[in-house]
Parts: structure tokens; C-alpha cells; sequence
């Protein structure tokens, strides 16, 4: 757009009156907003005694895990929409003929290299099964770099431990949405990281 | 000249070409969209997709009579005073409504189809159909049928455009697909006993609009967005085919035929089309290495001094001989000669080791698969020639070496498969210097003094001349293994040329000095060019 254009239209800004070229009122504004502050409830926790709560699971955007279907099998389909919409290029995937007579693919192999991602969340909005979604687990911590690449397995096992906790999301917000969402997050969190 | 309209631009066409609606209308930058006409199969009109407005032009009184319905497009050939109306509502809703139809039947499971991304019916729908989807019919799932040991058949994907069933009984003339069943039950399938099994069936995956039909050695081995694409030539015969060079991160994933009329139309055969996997094949030699005098190990060495000691020694090592494979491209030969000759001023130049298998194979669509399994051997020819009037072939050498006319020898290889045996290697171990370039190792390599690895065939860049005299020019598609200096580069610093090996300034230095190899020296198209009659018009 042109600066010339007749959609834009040009303000001139205000010449300051005497409130604010005294700077008192802005000053006692301030300062208000410190005082205010000093009152109110903290939203700062003494971590890792104390775990911080997470607002939201639904939309926090945390640890990956992979879901499972009804029989308890990777509900991924290979089909690398993830490793696509992923922009900084952590997912790796080996795609291969599936077992299982009703379904056409699956990941051989599937992970992910934690310590690449950003946690943008854009793999989760990419897959068309739902397979993949992150979590509210916020500390994540290893020995190595190569503890850090979540294999299949890992993934899936970090569903198992957060199934109950944080249901799939798309049961969720086909039971009503984030009303129906029990409060108890943060809980299974300490168990993924290094630990495994 | 014949005058045709399209969406109101007037396009002229040649006296004498025979060209369909569809076809003029690509030339005016108008794509009718369409499913079962394909340029080199016989026209069924059937999918419907094509179907378009037309009309005549009175050529006296300049007026315009139309059409009352929609015709298609493949089947209208385009004349004088042909008017094509592609953008009108009737068109675009006849467009959106084939679209439905054959959406009706089809599993949307775009997300695990390997064609995804380089679909038509994707394509097609993204631009000419409806937004929703007013029936759900069909399960995710599609039915899976196996129709031979390259291809397989997604039945549901099918949206019965038969170019599969047109190609195996015009162009391979084996017509092993067939359609099964009537009306909305209709199936591509074979007959039983008689799998889809020729030399070309990996064309019918490439002719398949949609997902139907997916190559076995490609499915689920990638997507293809993730592909990046490099015109090549294939190298496994001497019939030059032009291909496209499918690879992502330095590994190949699959070959495509590249439309070039004057050399294999839309086709190859499946011995090039899976005649990439010798290229990540463990056993390749992967490093430079020098006998070391004392045992039979190999050190191995830094190519910067390959460049160096190779000359040292074979200088030293008296009478070479040098094997020109015609798997080189025309520079790489060119240079190699030219560095024998500075090594020694009598280096006698041999044609190398012509690998043969077979007879030439014809299919009716006018496709031939050579038994020359070589593309180059015309060029390295014309390169020999240029320094050495006689023409010796690797038989020659075979013989002079055993009859012990050298004392060295330089051989170029860089074949794919296994291609001389132990008797014919042994006079070799004779000589007191013995350069073999391969791919993998051999009875020749295993006495070689010096073994240098080789590159591919889609490592390599520059020129092949096939069996018709047409030269073809193609850059590098992936970069050859770690450890690996194709030939280009050995000998481009052999030479002591400074910076990185340029194939085009070799080729005019090539052009400049041979009346055979003259038109090189211009513009290349993708097509290639002719040697001969470049020849002809210079006589």
C-alpha cells in the first residue's frame, strides 16, 4: 500500500496538554500499578518445590505424546502431515505397509527430536487422526541429547501416563469441550524426562 | 495458416498439425482439465472432465455458430475457424459435476495415498469442484489388489480413466489389464495366471491420474512434496532415455520418464525405472586406496593426493593404456584423455569394456529397449577419436595387454552390475601400474595397484550421445557418497584447472576442436540435440 493511498487515513497527533507535561498523573499512574502489584494474589511459584498450575490442558502446549486407538495401537497413519507442518524440521518418520488387515500404514518409526522443537503445536493442528498432541508435562529434562529424541515407544508410553489424566482431546471436545475438563494437571508431570 | 479461438484469443496452428482441443488450448495458456486423454494413448472421451463449449467461425461472413451441448475436448479436433469456449457457467458446472460423481465413489484417504500432492483428481478438485461433499458413501479404507510383482491396485482410488488398460495394449502390447464388472461396478484387474508383468509396466503408475495404481518399490517411502527433481538421462542402455531424478537429502527415491519426443516419448522400462538402487548399495567403493607393497591392504588416500601421486607413478610406470568407459559422459572422457596424454605423449586410448545383454527389445508403441547396456559409447567414441585416429575397443586391449605391448594401464568402469571375470582379469596383474575406477569391487580391482571409486550415473554431469546420435545434457541430481570425487572432478584437477569441475567449459573446448561434436558448443535444449544433423548442415 501506498502511502498516497485514500484508504488510509492520515492523524495528527495530539499536541501534550498541561496534565501531561507535568508528568505527575502518569507518574502516580505508575506507580499505582506497582502498588496494586504489591497486594495482590502472586502468580510466581517457588518451583520445583511447588509445581505451577496449568490454566488450560486443552491448549497448553507441552511434551508430545501419541495416542492409541480402541485396540491399543498407534493411531498414527504415517501420512508425514506433521513432519510437513513442523517448521523446525524435528519429526522423522519410517513409513511401512500395517500389520493389521483394516489399516493401510503405519509409522515403522516415529520420533521426535525434543530439543529441536519449539513447541509451536503445529503438528497437533496438522494431523487428520488425531494421533499426535501435546501435552500439559512442562519439565522436560534429560542426561544426553540422544535421551531427548522420544522414540515411538516413548511417545506412546507418554500417552499411557497421561491418558487419564488428559483425555484425547478430541473425545474431549466431543463430550462438550473444555467445561467437562477435570483440574488435575501438573500431577503425572514429574514422571516424564529423564527419568525413563 | 489455420486460425482457432480460444476464450477469444485467436491462436494459428501448422497447415498440417492434428491437434485436439485440448491441445490448442495449452498453447493459448488455457488447461482444459482432463483424466483419460494422454498424448501418447488412443482417445476413449470418458471421464467426461474435458468437455468445453465449442463452435465455427464462418469464414466468409465471420460469424460465430455454436454448439447446443458440451463436447470433449480430446475428441474435437481443432480446425480452421474452430472457436473453444472453456470459462463459461455451463462448463465450469459440467466440470463440477464429473468432480462429484467421481468423488461419490472414491476413499478420501488422501493422507496415507502415496500419489497425494501430485494428484489430478486433488488438482482437479482444488480448482474446479464443489467445496463440500454432499455424500459419504465409501469407508476410509480403499481395497488393495495385487496386479503383478511391480505394481499394485488401490481399487477404490480407480476413477476408471482405463489409460492403464489403453497403455498395456498399445504401447506394451501385452494387455494384461483389463476392465472388470459394468456400471458403477466397473474394476481394473487382471486376468487370473496372468499377472501384470512386461518390461514397461512401471508406466502405468506414471499414467495413473490418481492413486489407483502405486509402484511397489516407491509406496510409502516418501511424500512426494518432499521430493526434489532433477532432469537426467538414465544410463542403463544405450537408448539415452530422459528421466527426472526424484531424490530428497542425496538419496534417489525414484525415476520418472521425462517427455522427450525424439527419444522415449513418455515411457521407460523398468530396468531404469528401478535401476537406481546399485547408487546406496553398501558394497560401492567408497575411498581411494594405494596396495601397499608389503601385504595385500589398501592404504587409503586423500584425493588431494591421488592427484598428485597417480601421476607420480604412472609417469614413472612406462607404456599406459587407457580404457575410456562409455559410461563417462563426453567431458569426463574428453578430460581423461587429456590427462593420459600429458601423463604419457604414446598413450594408447581404448574404447572401454561395451557390456551387451540380449537383443534390442521393441514394444508396438514404438518404445525399444537396447542391448547396448551403456550410454555412452557413441560419445566416447567421438572423444577417442579426436586424439587417436585408430580405434582400438577393450577386446584390443585385452589382447595387448596379454600379449604385453604396456606397462601400465588406466581403466575406467563405473558399471552396475559385474562385468569381467577372472581369466579376462588376470594378464592384468601383470602390469607394473594398474588404475581401476568402479563402482563396486572386481576380479580386476581386487589386483589393481590403485582403486578409485566411481560415481552413479545421477553423480555424474554432463553429456551422453545415445545409440540415435542425440546428445543429451544433465547436470548432477545428488551429490556422489562421502569419499567419493566423481570422475569430472579427479581429472579436472588432474589437469590442474583451477575451481570447481565446470562441465560447460569443457564442452565448448570439446565443440571448438571437432567438426562430430560441434553442436555442443550451443545452446542445449532439454531435448537434446542431433549430432547429425548439425553434421550435415556443416558439410
Amino acid at each position: 500500500m501506498k502511502p498516497t493511498d485514500p484508504a488510509i487515513t492520515w492523524l495528527e497527533e495530539k499536541p501534550l496538554g498541561l496534565t501531561e507535561r507535568l508528568y505527575l498523573p502518569l507518574f502516580l499512574q505508575g506507580l499505582s500499578t506497582t502498588a496494586r502489584h504489591m497486594v495482590s494474589r502472586k502468580v510466581t511459584v517457588n518451583y520445583p518445590e511447588v509445581r505451577p498450575t496449568v490454566g488450560n490442558p486443552l491448549i497448553y502446549r507441552g511434551v508430545h505424546r501419541l495416542n492409541r486407538d480402541d485396540a491399543g495401537r498407534v493411531k498414527c497413519v504415517a501420512c508425514f502431515l506433521c513432519a510437513t507442518a513442523c517448521p523446525a524440521h524435528c519429526i522423522d518418520i519410517v513409513a511401512t505397509e500395517s500389520p493389521w488387515p483394516d489399516r493401510e500404514k503405519y509409522p515403522e518409526s516415529f520420533s521426535i527430536d525434543e530439543l529441536r522443537c519449539i513447541f509451536c503445536g503445529m503438528c497437533e493442528e496438522a494431523c487428520p487422526v488425531d494421533a499426535i498432541e501435546l501435552t500439559s508435562l512442562l519439565d522436560l529434562t534429560g542426561k544426553s541429547r540422544e535421551e531427548m529424541i522420544f522414540d515411538k515407544e516413548k511417545l506412546l508410553s507418554v500417552y499411557d501416563m497421561t491418558k487419564d489424566a488428559e483425555p484425547m482431546k478430541s473425545k474431549t471436545l466431543a463430550a462438550g469441550g473444555m467445561a467437562t475438563f477435570g483440574s488435575a494437571p501438573g500431577s503425572p508431570a514429574a514422571a516424564v524426562g529423564g527419568h525413563h | 495458416m489455420p486460425t482457432v479461438i480460444v476464450d477469444g484469443k485467436e491462436i494459428e496452428i501448422g497447415a498440417h498439425e492434428r491437434l485436439n482441443c485440448i491441445e490448442v488450448a495449452r498453447r493459448a495458456g488455457v488447461e482444459i482439465p482432463h483424466y483419460c486423454w494422454h498424448p501418447g494413448l488412443s482417445v476413449v472421451a470418458s471421464c467426461r472432465m474435458c468437455l468445453i463449449e465449442t463452435g465455427t467461425r464462418d469464414a466468409a461472413t465471420g460469424k460465430i455458430t455454436m454448439m447446443p451441448k458440451l463436447v470433449p475436448g480430446c475428441q474435437t479436433p481443432a480446425k480452421d475457424g474452430t472457436v473453444i469456449v472453456t470459462d463459461t457457467a455451463l462448463v465450469k458446472d459440467s466440470r463440477a459435476r464429473v468432480e462429484e460423481a467421481l468423488l461419490i465413489d472414491h476413499p478420501i484417504d488422501c493422507s496415507i495415498c502415496d500419489k497425494a500432492g501430485e494428484c489430478l483428481l486433488q488438482d482437479y478438485h482444488f480448482e474446479h469442484g464443489q467445496a463440500e461433499r454432499r455424500t459419504d458413501l465409501n469407508p476410509f479404507h480403499s481395497r488393495r489388489r495385487d496386479v503383478g510383482p511391480t505394481v499394485t491396485l488401490f481399487v477404490d482410488r480407480c476413477i476408471m480413466c482405463t489409460r492403464c488398460v489403453r497403455f498395456t495394449r498399445e504401447v506394451s502390447g501385452t494387455s494384461e489389464l483389463m476392465v472388470v464388472n459394468r456400471g458403477s461396478k466397473e474394476e481394473i484387474s487382471v486376468f487370473p495366471g496372468y499377472p501384470l508383468d512386461n518390461k514397461l509396466s512401471g508406466n502405468v503408475v506414471d499414467l495413473c491420474p490418481v492413486g489407483a495404481l502405486g509402484d511397489k518399490d516407491f509406496l510409502y517411502q516418501q511424500r512426494v512434496w518432499f521430493l526434489k527433481r532433477e532432469s537426467n538421462v538414465c544410463g542403463g542402455c544405450s537408448a539415452g532415455c530422459s528421466i527426472v531424478t526424484e531424490h530428497n537429502q542425496d538419496t534417489v527415491y525414484r525415476l520418472k520418464p521425462r517427455e522427450n519426443p525424439h527419444v522415449n516419448k513418455w515411457w521407460i522400462c523398468d530396468d531404469g525405472r528401478y535401476g537406481w538402487h546399485h547408487l546406496h548399495d553398501p558394497a560401492r567403493l567408497l575411498s581411494a586406496g594405494r596396495l601397499v607393497s608389503s601385504n595385500d591392504d589398501r592404504e587409503a588416500v586423500e584425493w588431494s593426493d591421488v592427484t598428485t601421486r597417480l601421476r607420480q607413478e604412472l609417469s614413472g610406470a612406462g607404456r599406459l593404456a587407457v580404457a575410456v568407459s562409455p559410461m563417462l559422459t563426453i567431458e569426463e572422457a574428453w578430460m581423461l584423455c587429456a590427462v593420459a596424454r600429458s601423463i604419457d605423449q604414446q598413450a594408447a586410448l581404448f574404447v572401454g569394456h561395451v557390456p551387451v545383454s540380449g537383443e534390442d527389445e521393441s514394444f508396438p508403441g514404438g518404445f525399444t529397449i537396447r542391448a547396448e547396456k551403456c550410454p555412452n559409447r557413441r560419445g566416447v567414441e567421438a572423444v577417442v577419436a579426436l586424439f587417436q585416429s585408430e580405434e582400438r575397443s577393450w577386446s584390443d586391449l585385452v589382447a595387448a595387454v596379454g600379449a604385453g605391448e604396456f606397462d601400465s594401464a588406466w581403466i575406467t568402469a563405473g558399471y552396475p552390475h559385474a562385468w569381467i571375470d577372472d581369466t579376462t582379469a588376470a594378464p592384468f596383474g601383470r602390469l607394473r601400474a594398474l588404475v581401476v575406477q568402479d563402482l563396486f569391487e572386481s576380479p580386476l580391482s581386487k589386483l589393481a595397484t590403485w582403486r578409485l571409486p566411481a560415481a552413479g550415473f545421477a553423480e555424474r554431469a554432463g553429456t551422453w550421445v545415445n545409440a540415435a546420435h542425440r546428445a543429451q545434457v544433465f547436470a548432477a541430481a545428488v551429490r556422489a557418497p562421502a569419499g567419493v570425487w566423481p570422475e569430472g572432478r579427479l581429472y579436472w584437477n588432474m589437469l590442474g584447472r583451477r575451481g570447481l569441475y565446470d562441465p560447460a567449459a569443457v564442452r565448448r573446448q570439446i565443440a571448438e576442436s571437432s567438426a562430430t561434436l560441434a553442436a555442443l558448443g550451443g545452446e542445449i535444449p532439454a531435448v537434446g540435440v542431433d549430432l547429425r544433423i548439425d553434421q550435415i548442415a556443416s558439410s
